[in-house]
């Protein structure tokens, strides 16, 4: 059974003025989280930089940039794992097409693109579906 | 975005104020560097000693900057990368591209 140990909700304006301010946040979160055996200081980092990522597909690809909008934040850690989830209230993207991974060399020095390969490579497992009012986009870390 | 720009004639000095390099600010950091190369600043050194934090809109900015300086053929070396910056290289596998000192001083001199 999962017991939640910590569950976080924030909402922000869909601006990216906003991102240190999560990215603060959920370091500080991954600091306290007792279950997990590895690096907890690079665990911040990685939590930090996937959910900037995160936020900022909210922002621009999903919320097409309308600063009236806003991105929701929940953040789950239970015994096992940790969840994050990142709602936006926007018609939704591919996120495919948001990728140009680092893995081929031939998009080695694309501008854009690395924002998925990054989510993919930090966190177990990065899914985006549609919901209720909008989409989500879900990581999780399992505490090994 | 906080730069602080340098030109001793040879080469010119970027160094970043900012302990975040994101999706944020980096737009800025795009636009000085390609300002310098169209200028004709054939050497440049980014100074990224007080950046904590950065993200794949920063690390853009500076692919950026490198493709502009490659084009051109100037010359874009990055110097000072704290540990978890560090990772974010690794990880994007972008450290085989930048040439990475780690001093200012070093990456002028390899020019």
């Amino acid at each position: 059974m999962k017991n939640t140990q910590i569950e976080l909700q924030i909402k922000v304006p869909n601006q990216t003025r906003y991102l240190s301010l999560i990215g603060r946040i959920s370091e500080e979160l991954a600091k306290q989280l007792q279950n997990y055996t590895g690096d907890r200081e690079a665990l911040a980092n990685h939590i930090n930089v996937v959910l900037t990522e995160a936020l900022v597909n909210a922002i621009r690809h999903a919320n097409a940039n309308d600063p009236d909008e806003e991105v929701e934040i929940r953040i789950t850690v239970t015994d096992e794992e940790l969840l994050l989830q990142v709602f936006d209230h926007g018609r939704g993207f591919n996120l495919e097409s948001i990728s140009a991974t680092a893995e081929d060399s031939q998009h080695e020095l694309e501008d854009h693109g690395r924002g998925l390969y990054i989510m993919r490579s930090l966190m177990d497992s990065v899914e985006y579906y549609p919901v209720e009012g909008g989409n989500v986009l879900e990581m999780r870390k399992q505490f090994r | 975005m906080n730069l602080k720009l340098e030109d001793n004639g040879q080469v010119v000095l970027v160094q970043v104020k900012e302990e975040r390099l994101d999706a944020h600010n980096s737009e800025h950091l795009k636009q000085e560097l390609g300002r310098l190369f169209e200028e004709g600043k054939t050497r440049v050194v980014v100074d990224l000693k007080e950046v904590r934090f950065i993200d794949s809109s920063g690390l853009g900015a500076l692919v950026s900057g490198f493709k502009n300086a490659s084009s051109r053929q100037a010359g874009l070396k990055l110097s000072s990368l704290q540990s978890q910056v560090k990772s974010m290289f690794e990880l994007t596998r972008l450290h085989r591209v930048f040439d990475i000192y780690t001093t200012v001083d070093e990456a002028i001199e390899a020019f």
